[in-house]
């Protein structure tokens, strides 16, 4: 039987469910105050030009970002981002035809001061022809023992509409709730500690209405066939973090981190990182990071089933196998405007390179050809470059 | 597969204990920030960690961006941030 | 979970801070080289309000409380009122550039080894003291909040009074 689009449809979409989720997660953090308790965030303005290109997808697009205080107890930021999507990714191609789309989102936070805690609320918006996310979120943190520490708590709520192209009459929807605790302390004149904790609960939908899974069919002329995926109808996860920063006597900075993660679906992931950032004379930063991920499967998740409706869950999402990936990231910043202009403080113009290998343990790539459940893993390196200028008032 | 699931349970046992603690010290420091404990990095030795360069997030909309780079093609998601540190003015 | 972080964000309101008092006794006597190559004591100062300002160029309140205190003092100076800028930084090159693109008139004295911050525990960055003409601490303030010039001019004009 030929791969069909009533199977695949547009395959990659199945990331985009988690991608979509993501960037309201990480456009929360933008606004869920990365600062010290005793003063508000930085007034700024930022202008980003992204572009992913890997694995047969290339997304790119803006993001801008503008903070202002008022009446110096209370500040306020919008952001706007967008992803203009051209996929012809692994899942794509193996069960359907390239597609083109984009993901507008937007985002405003809120951020008050009174006596030493700083309250944040943020509210975000994504939206593409298929999917609309909303998330409200509130934060608050106050320094202790003469600000060398500082305490923050984090709550959102979600509320996402799935819907599926070609079929006016489906509608799902997903509720997601995530509790964030932080801990950041001085620990001496050069050295800071940090501990995160975040809990995530999703319940409703949580496949993707095109994606599916194969299984062994004798009768096919590929040796497989497909079928829909089914996903448990909730979610929980744990990730707890630990990081540190230190100042190096001839002034650079190097960072460490680590994180565990685990979930319900038996997803169990280890990520390290490490990063160097050395100021030179004349006005440029330049930094270097690495970064090394490794995810155990989803309890469900299998590359082949044995037959057709194995069993109650099944997923054959990549993101949900046993996989590793490295990253190592090169950035060089230069200053601009050091003596201000006009109502700018400073600015720098900013170009950022990561270069991600994906190495896939058990996905295996169809496309290559081979006995099913023998094709060789899959594997693909993306390139991710950052334009962006950043100017403050 | 064994070892695995044993990686899995010990990793889960960590971060739940893990957690726990935090909630704990959490939990008491506010009832413990009355007690006199000295800073013992003074508000004027804040040099170092008032540089932009110990700042945890110098771009957060380059941040903010990687991040939802990684959480769309990883399962793990969450603890991405971190607060605090600054001059601590005020 | 939502109810223990509710519970510590209850907790978390009600650790309110002290940013501003009045303080007693006898101000204690330094004696730091200024910008301009001079030893200045602040015994020396007797007979004058004095205000005492700890501050850095890495301190973003204290940038932005800069032209309060250079208005106060150009405006007071010659009524028996005295400004200190006391600088806690151990390289003054980041100072000496700061003051040239912000130059102000009063005083800057420096205190690179931080023994007068230490001796006048200064618990905030920044921090204000004010001693009246006998030399005795009358008023201090914990950091800058928009308003703090306000009540610094009433201080100094009550103290002026006496």
């Amino acid at each position: 039987m030929a791969v069909t689009e009533q199977h695949g449809g547009v395959i990659a979409k199945a990331r985009r469910a988690a991608a979509r989720v993501a960037a309201v997660v990480c456009a929360v953090a933008v606004f869920s105050s990365a600062v010290h308790a005793g003063v508000l965030p930085e007034e700024r303005a930022d202008v980003l030009f992204h572009s992913y290109d890997g694995g047969g997808v290339t997304i790119q697009g803006p993001s801008l970002l503008v903070r202002k205080q008022f009446a110096e107890n209370f500040s306020a930021s919008a952001n706007y981002y967008v992803d203009r999507v051209t996929s012809a990714s692994i899942d794509v191609v193996s069960t359907a035809s390239p597609y083109t789309e984009e993901r507008t989102q937007y985002s405003v936070g809120f951020d008050y001061l009174h006596d030493g805690w700083l309250l944040n609320l943020g509210f975000t918006t994504s939206e593409e022809n298929d999917y609309t996310a909303e998330t409200f979120s509130v934060g608050i943190s106050q320094d202790f023992f003469g600000d060398l520490t500082t305490l923050s708590l984090g709550y959102s709520v979600g509320s996402d509409e799935v819907r599926r192209r070609g079929d006016a009459t489906f509608r799902a929807d997903v509720d997601r709730r995530q509790y964030r605790l932080g801990l950041s302390q001085i620990l001496t004149r050069s050295l800071l500690l940090g501990f995160s904790f975040e809990t995530i609960t999703d319940e409703g939908y949580l496949n993707n209405p095109y994606r599916s899974v194969r299984y062994v069919d004798d009768e096919s002329a590929l040796g497989f066939s497909w079928e829909s995926e089914v996903y448990p109808r909730t979610r929980t996860s744990d990730a707890a973090a630990i990081r540190l920063r230190y100042y190096l006597p001839y002034r650079a900075a190097v960072h460490a981190e680590y994180r565990a993660y685990t979930d319900s679906w038996d997803i169990g992931a280890d990520t390290f990182e490490i990063g160097y950032t050395h100021p030179l004379e004349g006005g440029w930063t330049l930094e270097a990071r690495v970064r090394s991920y490794s995810q155990t499967a989803a309890s469900f998740y299998r590359d082949l089933f044995p037959r057709r409706e194995f069993q109650n869950f099944m997923a054959r999402d990549k993101e949900l196998s046993t996989f590793d990936s490295t990253s190592l990231r090169l950035g060089a910043s230069y200053d601009v405007l050091r003596a201000g202009w006009r109502f700018v403080e400073r600015g720098t113009l900013n170009i950022a390179y990561d270069r991600i290998t994906f190495d896939y343990a058990d996905f295996r790539d169809v496309t290559r050809g081979g006995a099913p459940g023998e094709e060789p893993s899959y594997r693909f390196s993306a390139d991710v470059v950052q334009l962006y200028m950043s100017f403050w008032f | 597969m064994s070892t695995g699931i044993t990686k899995l349970r010990g990793r889960r046992q960590a971060a739940f204990a893990l957690r726990a603690a935090a909630l704990g010290c959490a939990a008491a420091l506010p009832l413990l920030s009355g007690c006199a404990i000295e800073p013992w990095v003074k508000p004027y030795e804040r040099d170092r960690i008032a540089d932009p360069i110990m700042s945890w997030d110098r771009d957060p909309v380059s941040s903010a961006y990687m991040h939802h780079v990684y959480e769309a093609r990883e399962g793990a998601r969450g603890a991405t941030g971190s607060a605090g540190g600054g001059c601590g003015c005020n | 979970m939502l109810r223990t972080m509710l519970g510590m964000a209850a907790s978390l309101l009600l650790a309110m801070t002290v940013n501003a008092g009045e303080l007693s006794g006898p101000a204690p006597n330094f004696s730091l080289m200024s910008r301009s190559g001079e030893q200045v004591s602040l015994e020396d100062l007797k007979g004058q309000v004095v205000m005492i300002n700890f501050w850095a160029t890495w301190c973003g309140p204290c940038r932005r409380e800069m032209p309060h205190l250079e208005a106060l003092h150009q405006r007071y100076s010659n009524l028996g009122f005295t400004l200190l800028g006391i600088n806690v930084e151990d390289d003054t090159r980041g100072v000496e550039k700061f003051l040239r693109e912000t130059p102000v008139s009063f005083e800057v004295l420096y205190d690179p080894t931080n023994k007068v911050s230490a001796l006048y525990d200064v618990i905030a960055m920044p921090s204000t003291v004010m001693v009246d003409r006998e030399g005795n601490l009358r008023f201090m303030h914990h950091g800058y909040q928009a308003g703090f010039e306000h009540e610094y001019q009433a201080q100094i004009r009550a103290l002026l009074r006496e």
